[in-house]
């Protein structure tokens, strides 16, 4: 869903210090290792969820800033309008020049570092993810994808994580061949995929000050949505996203499975096909005629097309991130309904 | 190209034709009161960090949302502008870009005012100000002060009403209107956690994992009950006055916790933890699973 930024290569020249740098380090190194976001881009990144994004549609923006030695540093960004299809004409690369030129003129940092995207219930993994940060990292190094989870974050805590591809899987969507047995040599699992770089926000002074002034102006009504022992809303629709995940799972093993079974059975003909041959070749020599020419088997036997297993690697990667939302969920969970069985032991 | 106009000592053409006593006295919604959400000003105390050189202070333009009951403001972006001790010049055309570029995404705002740092209203603003009323009816004038005059970031919002003796010198006086903060669910949660940068020595936070989260808020109850506790001695030992207000609320919290007999409540206890261990025995088995599913894969 989100353009393929060619018109950003330019911004890309610019990291060319920073991009000399990386290559030194050692090579399975990534050149990020810190992402610092600004207090602004936290809140805006939020009112875009909450104004534009109903329901599990995901809302992107882009997110602007500097390289620092081995930090990211994030200090704007804006949001990218939805798709709609009565606005078909409506250029996004454009869009994105005349913001980023406006935002120029007022000495906002216009360089492109990344971008961010809404998830929902944390199903994220998906091909269009891969391929726009794989665009995105290709163009400039150390650009990043924000992920924020807004449900999460209405439980009670700020759910925002940054993720970056490893540099194998760089290596292997540059070469565009998904086959198993070009994933099998790059030794990607889907732990792999996905780094999580860790993030830390950081305020000027002057933000500070004005964030003290609206602890005093405004109500102490903290909403306590933390504690709350109401849990199985949640759970159930994770574990639905969870159970649909691991349906085309298996829908994607029994290809798998048919792919390989197919070959073998074609091995097993072209092998009869072969001894065949050698028997009538036999034959005919001993009744003095010349043997029959060697066909090429290849053209005999077409090898069945290996399935692509990019689809399963990425449904592997969801499965596992699923998974530990839902640890993570139920461990919280687990430390509430103690909480609250003390309190109960204490009143009686 | 940035229109320029000589600053006259606040005394602008006589105010538009439409009765703007009508628009102030009537339907100002939610009675002079306007809703601000913290983005904006956060955008704004940014955007004075990256004034040029030289610039006193910066001006842009507010957004947001006007309906029956209130007038809310949940946007802005800044606007260049140069100012001297005669001239005021401002890139109206700007404005009108970022205007346009911002409605693509949101199309519900609109414009609804402008704002400018500094902690005074100067003839220059009376000028800005009326080339906004061009944009907007009746627009919100935002003073940010980020020159903390008074140790303080004092925030206030105007809107204009004509003054002075009509047919001959009149003059702008900026009335003050109520500033009220509103926050999302989510904008809340988000400006809690901003706000621990200022106890952290070089302003840097990380993000906390889960069971350090249920700690935290555990934590806040807990500060929260001592205090009640406090009060609660204090009534008693005579040295505060007792409050019945106050006295009914602490009635409710304690007979909030529900008196259940022990057994069914280790009942309760006991199913729902036995449904987290089951569902997260079950997410450690697909993981197993999917591992496994990998290995045999790579044979």
């Amino acid at each position: 869903m989100a353009s393929r930024k060619e018109g950003s290569g330019a911004a890309g020249g610019g990291f060319g210090a920073s991009k000399g740098k990386g290559k030194t380090a050692a090579a399975g190194d990534s050149a990020v290792k810190q992402v610092q976001i600004d207090g602004l881009v936290v809140l805006k990144i939020i009112k875009h969820y909450q104004e534009e994004g109903q329901g599990n549609e995901v809302v992107q923006g882009v997110l602007l800033g500097l390289v620092v030695d081995d930090r990211l540093e994030i200090t704007n960004c804006f949001p990218f309008p939805q798709h709609t299809e009565d606005d078909a004409d409506f250029d996004e690369v454009q869009y994105q020049m005349e913001m980023m030129r406006s935002l120029r003129h007022v000495n906002i940092d216009h360089l492109h570092v990344g971008w961010y995207q809404s998830t929902y219930y944390g199903s994220f993994v998906t091909r269009a993810l891969l391929d726009s940060q794989f665009s995105y990292q290709h163009a400039i190094e150390e650009s990043v994808v924000l992920i924020y989870d807004p449900i999460k974050t209405a439980q009670g805590s700020l759910s925002l994580k940054a993720y970056r591809l490893t540099p194998k899987l760089m290596e292997v969507c540059k070469e565009k061949d998904f086959s198993p047995e070009a994933l099998k040599k790059a030794n990607i699992a889907y732990e792999n995929m996905f780094e999580e770089v860790p993030i830390v926000i950081k305020n000027s002074y002057l933000i500070n000050v004005m964030l003290w002034e609206l602890e005093k102006k405004s109500a102490v009504a903290d909403r306590h949505e933390l504690l709350s022992l109401a849990s199985s809303n949640h759970l159930g629709k994770s574990l639905q996203l969870l159970m649909d995940r691991v349906d085309e799972m298996s829908q994607d093993i029994v290809k798998y499975n048919t792919y390989l079974r197919n070959v073998s059975k074609q091995q097993q003909q072209k092998h009869q096909y072969q001894q065949r041959r050698q028997q009538e070749n036999i034959q005919r020599q001993s009744r003095g005629e010349p043997p029959l020419p060697e066909e090429d088997i290849n053209k005999l036997f077409k090898p069945p097309q290996p399935p692509p297993r990019m689809e399963s690697l990425l449904i592997a990667g969801q499965i596992n991130t699923y998974c530990q939302n839902i640890k993570e969920f139920n461990a919280q969970n687990l430390g509430k309904l103690f909480m609250a069985q003390a309190l109960q032991d204490y009143n009686n | 190209p940035p229109a320029a106009a000589p600053a006259a000592p606040a005394a602008p053409a006589p105010p538009p034709a439409a009765p703007l006593s009508a628009a102030l006295s009537g339907p100002f919604p939610g009675g002079r009161v306007v809703r601000l959400h913290p983005v904006v000003l956060a955008s704004i105390v940014d955007s004075f960090e990256r004034r040029n050189e030289g610039a006193a202070r910066v001006i842009g333009t507010l957004l947001g949302t006007v309906d029956k009951h209130s007038v809310e403001v949940t946007n802005c972006f800044s606007v260049p502008h140069n100012e001297s001790e005669d001239e005021v010049a401002v890139d109206m055309e700007f404005a009108k870009n970022m205007y346009e570029l911002h409605k693509k995404v949101s199309p519900n705002e609109i414009i609804l005012g402008w704002y400018a740092t500094g902690h005074d209203i100067t003839e220059h603003s009376v000028l800005i100000h009326e080339y906004y009323s061009r944009e907007a009816h009746n627009p919100i004038h935002l003073t940010v002060d980020t020159s903390l005059q008074n140790s303080r970031m004092s925030i206030k919002a105007y809107v204009s009403a004509p003054m002075g003796v009509p047919g001959k010198t009149m003059g702008v006086m900026f009335t003050p209107l109520t500033v009220k903060y509103v926050y999302y669910d989510t904008e809340r949660i988000g400006v809690d956690l901003i706000m621990k940068t200022c106890f952290s020595p070089n302003r840097v936070i990380g993000l906390s994992s889960d069971l350090q989260q249920v700690g935290s808020a555990s934590a806040r109850i807990q500060d929260t009950l001592t205090m009640v506790l406090q009060y609660a001695e204090d009534v008693l030992s005579g040295k505060v006055a007792a409050d019945n207000t106050v006295g009914r609320f602490l009635m409710d919290l304690i007979n909030q916790v529900p008196k259940i007999s022990p057994e069914d409540f280790e009942t309760m206890l006991n199913s729902n933890i036995n449904d987290l261990l089951m569902v997260t025995y079950l997410a450690n088995l697909t993981q197993s699973q999917i591992a496994l599913n990998e290995k045999l894969l790579s044979l």
